[in-house]
């Protein structure tokens, strides 16, 4: 387990099943993901943010139950301890990402960059000795990906960059047990 | 070990407070890690018991679904050892910080791990007392800065898993909150291991060591090889960068286990000892 | 010789007689000393023994003091009757404890030099015995024998007796046995020349099953009797004793006990056991109890029952470790931070130890609350043959919530501020104890309403329950004027005054307080009502318990602290002369 190297642990998946396996788990992870750090915006009172990341966890929500669909799935397979080549799945926001008082820009930059590694993820399936259907279906997926980059985008031009000390707090930290 | 057929999602394992932790805090990933760790297991929450100190870290029980117990600043390792002797049907996962367990704590740490009774310990190590606003902790760096040890402490680093493994623990590994699954693994085999098993999770603080959010860039997966030879463990901590992940050691120490002849028998025999 | 003086000679006999045995350590008056206990006991008396060493870990001078009587005592008398020692090696240390009148004995080897002139202040009758040259005349015989044979024939117990304990005693050295008893012979015919015999009254007829037990030991099995299945501890004098005991009876019933680092993580590990379901102790002196109080705190705001007994040592600080106190009342009740409403408990005499230690876990379980029971080094250590305590009524155990309840709240806010507990295991309960301030569900919270809701509760629990007639003992004439308040191991020596002083005609009430904190104040009241004057006995420098009842009840009529530090216990006499006096203002 521990032991093994982390390209060791995602075989190149045989067949369509295992490839949108895949793809399930990550759509799961962001999605849960996302709804975690909506959750966490909203403590801390960034109800802007914590709406936009509700939004996007229904985004991949619905992606997820795309997949269910597409392969006539009731329970996609277990998503808990998928072995990623990276720490985690290609379309997960990393938690040390977020800060309390971020602004929809910093999360739609966060959300780019996660549909991004989606897309290239599923180019280098498309890319690696897989049998055709599942080419097929890894170019199909990476398509979407790409769109929901330029979809962000779009997004993104709408929303003002933050002014310089957005991070800035003029009160000292409240903890103290 | 608790491990039954019923199977619950992660996220089962997850209770409806709301951690009340800055965002981008290291120990949402133990959170996540921990819950993947007990599905994984396939536990029953209510077989599990998460005993904690004092600490943002330690604020952890209440976010999970199992049992918990948050007690005093530096006890955890106490409050465990005392549950999982007189409960030994229980997981009991302990949990802190670097202040809780090798500071306040610190003699707690040495003993359980010479004791090796059968419970997993999470340290989640920030280099820093979150909770009370930023002061340095024993593994912090001796030039860092804060306002009550201005300049820095001057101190050298506390080892911890030099300490746990000259200390007896019978399972030495480490993690990083930035990848909750690795951590996963890492805690279910901790889990799984008989004895007392030291995690070490490096476990950014966002707000006081912003600076943390770096570790991701330095952390090396896994970067040890297990081993079940303490001296091999040892030699390879020599040259530990402090960011290599894995498990370390996986030793075959018998876990603790009360001695000497037991039985059960009615509390009036105890009586003939003192009559005449 | 022998026969001629095997029965005592001093008519009608006495109905209490004390001893001293002493001498260097490794003379073996410690063991001469438990033999004559255990002969006594034999015998069919009643015995206290306590004991007494100097600062040297080994060899230094030591005594054994022993009370023998015909009904059962609990403190040692105003004066002893004899003295012996095997050699007077800085024996003089104990001058204090071992008080001598004209008609005590004093009795030495006259090869091992004069007896301190400390002990012959007072004029005491003497005699001299060859204890070590009879012993070299016995091959393999030990000086300690002989002088326990020459005690015994002066006190009266019968040779069989004697016998009896060497045999018990050296059980496991069987090829001592034919040596020792030979010197106990020899020390027994050498003594029958001694005209200062202090010879016992008859034993009285056996009535029921006797033991011969350490207070240590019998809050011990109390503990287990309570259900106390799990203790984590670390030694300490005088409490290292009673978790020595415990150690093997809880293995014996099903429970363990664990040494822990130091006290800081006895008390958490008890918590945490405790907090797992298994009814939880730990046991400790003055040093230790101050470790723990920030983790009593803890049990008191987490809910969680346990019990702390405390072998009161003579303090502050490491103070004198094999020394009694009873200076720790005032941190028992009020040293923990916060309004922290807990249980304080103190037994009253050896065989006591076993009733509250058992009731405090009792209590402690029924409360969902820690106790501290406060023994101390004299209860703790006297070894003393008692009548079977009588056997006590089991009160309603921990209330636990055994069956899933939906929106389970394990804080909720009850009648009798009592809440069902969930036990680790139970599903569908699962919650998180909490040291920090919580709601009835136990998410901690900083709203000043739950705070005082929660602090309520634990006082309600603590207030609102019935403590039935065992918060204290009340004896004597209950319409006298005189009242005389006490508690833990002065109640010997004034029960004994309040004896002495009812054959004088005076008549005083006894008050002897089990339950210190809550102190019930208006059955307190009620117990001193119609009161003139009232004495409040106690063993420490600034009058804790005085202090303790002024602060809590209306005390009637005038009131005096007869107050003393440690180190040296009350003796009856002392405590009757007050009353005399008393009765002559
Ligand atoms: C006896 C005691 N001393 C001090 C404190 C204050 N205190 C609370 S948390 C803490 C340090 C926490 O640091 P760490 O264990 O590293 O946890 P983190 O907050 O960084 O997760 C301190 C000193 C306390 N609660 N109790
Ligand atoms: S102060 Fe640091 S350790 Fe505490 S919650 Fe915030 S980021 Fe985490």
């Amino acid at each position: 387990m521990s032991g093994k190297s982390r390209v060791a642990r995602q075989a190149l998946p045989g067949s369509v099943e295992e490839f949108m396996a895949c793809a399930y788990a990550m759509e799961v992870e962001a999605a849960e993901r996302y709804a975690e750090l909506a959750d966490q915006m909203d403590t801390h009172h960034n109800r802007e943010v914590a709406g936009l990341f509700a939004k996007l966890a229904r985004i991949e929500g619905k992606h997820r139950d795309q997949i269910l669909a597409r392969m006539g799935w009731e329970h996609g397979p277990d998503a808990a301890v998928f072995r990623w080549e990276t720490p985690e799945g290609p379309e997960t926001t990393d938690y040390g990402e977020l800060h309390y008082l971020m602004q929809p820009y910093h999360a739609l930059r966060l959300a780019e960059h996660n549909e991004r590694r989606a897309a290239e993820f599923f180019e280098r399936f498309a890319a690696a000795p897989v049998p055709e259907d599942v080419r097929a279906a890894a170019r199909e997926m990476a398509e979407e990906e790409r769109e929901h980059v330029r979809l962000i985008q779009e997004w993104l031009a709408r929303v003002p960059p933050p002014e310089p000390g957005w991070d800035e707090d003029m009160d000292p930290p409240a903890v103290a047990d | 070990m608790n491990e039954t057929a019923v199977a619950l999602a992660p996220a089962g394992y997850k209770s409806e407070v709301k951690p009340v932790w800055c965002p981008g805090c290291g120990d949402f990933g133990v959170v996540n890690a921990l819950s993947k760790a007990f599905a994984k297991l396939a536990l029953r929450p209510e077989d599990i018991a998460v005993v904690s100190g004092i600490g943002c870290s330690s604020r952890i029980p209440a976010y999970m679904s199992s049992y918990g117990f948050h007690g005093v600043h530096g006890r955890a390792l106490a409050a465990g050892t005392g549950l999982k002797i007189a409960r030994p049907d229980l997981t009991v996962v302990v949990t802190g910080g670097d202040g809780d367990g090798y500071s306040i704590g610190g003699n707690h740490f040495l003993h359980a791990c010479r004791r090796n009774v059968d419970m997993t310990y999470v340290v989640m190590d920030n280099r820093v007392y979150g909770m009370t606003k930023g002061q340095p902790s024993p593994t912090t760096e001796p030039d860092w800065d804060s306002k009550l040890s201005p300049d820095g402490t001057g101190l050298r680093e506390f080892q911890p898993m030099v300490i746990a493994l000259a200390s007896g623990a019978n399972f030495v590994a480490r993690g990083f909150t930035g990848d909750p699954n690795g951590l996963a693994e890492i805690l279910v085999e901790a889990m799984r291991h008989p004895g007392f098993s030291f995690v070490e999770v490096l476990s950014p603080c966002v707000t006081f060591r912003p600076e943390q959010k770096e570790w991701k860039k330095l952390v090396q997966e896994d970067a040890f090889t297990p081993t079940a030879d303490a001296k091999e463990a040892a030699g390879r901590l020599m040259h530990d960068t402090g960011f290599d992940l894995g498990v370390l050691y996986a030793g075959g120490r018998a876990p603790y286990a009360p001695r000497g002849p037991r039985a059960e028998r009615p509390v009036e025999e105890l009586e003939r000892r003192f009559v005449l | 010789m022998t026969t001629a003086n095997e029965h005592p000679v001093v008519p009608p006999g006495l109905d209490s007689v004390s001893v001293v045995l002493a001498g260097s350590g490794g003379a073996g008056v410690m063991t001469a000393g438990n033999m004559l206990l255990e002969a006594a006991a034999h015998a069919g008396y009643y015995a206290l023994m306590t004991r007494s060493s100097g600062p040297q870990i080994r060899g230094g001078e030591a005594a054994a003091l022993i009370r023998i009587a015909t009904r059962p005592v609990e403190c040692m008398e105003d004066r002893f009757h004899v003295l012996a020692a095997v050699d007077w090696e800085n024996v003089q240390r104990f001058d204090a404890e071992i008080p001598l009148g004209p008609s005590s004995l004093v009795l030495g080897d006259p090869d091992q030099g004069e007896p301190p002139a400390a002990f012959l202040r007072s004029g005491p009758r003497r005699a001299a015995l060859p204890l070590k040259r009879i012993a070299r005349s016995i091959p393999d015989a030990r000086p300690n024998m002989v002088l326990l044979g020459a005690l015994a024939s002066l006190v009266g117990l019968p040779e069989a007796s004697v016998g009896h304990a060497v045999g018990k005693s050296l059980g496991k050295r069987p090829a001592s046995l034919g040596p020792s008893l030979a010197a106990v012979a020899a020390g027994r015919a050498a003594a029958a020349d001694i005209q200062a015999r202090h010879g016992l009254a008859p034993p009285p007829a056996r009535a029921g099953a006797r033991w011969l037990v350490t207070g240590n030991e019998a809050a011990g099995y109390g503990a287990i009797k309570g259900g106390v299945r799990f203790v984590a501890a670390y030694p300490i004098t005088p409490a290292t004793e009673l978790l020595e005991w415990m150690a093997p009876a809880l293995a014996e019933v099903g429970g363990t006990l664990v040494q822990a680092e130091d006290e800081l993580a006895s008390i958490n590990m008890t918590i945490g056991g405790s907090y797992g379901g298994v009814p939880a102790l730990t046991a400790t002196s003055g040093p230790g109890l101050s470790l723990m109080i920030e983790a009593l705190g803890l049990a008191v705001a987490a809910e969680v029952p346990l019990v702390v007994v405390d072998v009161m040592r003579v303090g502050p600080s490491t103070g004198i470790p094999t020394k009694s106190e009873q200076g720790d009342l005032n941190i028992a009740v009020h040293g923990l931070h916060g309004d922290a409403p807990h249980l304080v408990l103190a037994p009253n005499s050896v065989a006591d130890c076993l009733r509250t230690t058992q009731w405090a876990v009792q209590l402690a379980e029924a409360l969902q609350a820690p106790a501290i029971v406060l023994s101390d080094q004299f209860l703790g250590q006297a070894r003393s043959v008692v009548d079977r305590p009588a056997d006590t009524p089991a009160l309603a155990g921990r209330d636990v919530a055994a069956t899933a309840v939906p929106g389970y709240r394990r804080y909720a806010l009850t009648d009798s501020g009592v809440s069902p507990m969930a036990i680790p295991g139970s599903a569908g309960n699962a919650y998180t104890a909490d040291g920090l301030e919580h709601n009835e569900r136990g998410n901690p919270s900083s709203q000043a309403t739950d705070h005082v809701a929660q602090l309520d509760k634990r006082l309600r629990k603590l207030e609102s329950f019935d403590y039935g007639d065992a918060w204290a003992d009340l004896e004597g004439d209950a319409t006298a004027d005189a009242v005389v308040v006490t508690f833990g191991s002065c109640t010997g020596p004034v029960r004994e005054a309040l004896e002495r002083a009812k054959a004088d005609g005076l008549r005083a009430r006894l008050v002897s307080l089990r339950l210190l904190s809550p102190l019930p104040a208006s059955r307190l009241e009620a117990a001193l009502a119609g009161a003139q004057r009232i004495l409040v006995v106690e063993q420490n420098h600034s009058g804790q318990l005085h202090r303790h009842l002024r602060a809590e009840c209306d005390l009637p009529g005038h009131v005096t602290s007869l107050r003393r530090a440690g180190a040296l216990q009350f003796q009856p006499g002392e405590i009757h002369r007050h009353l005399i006096d008393w009765s002559r203002a």
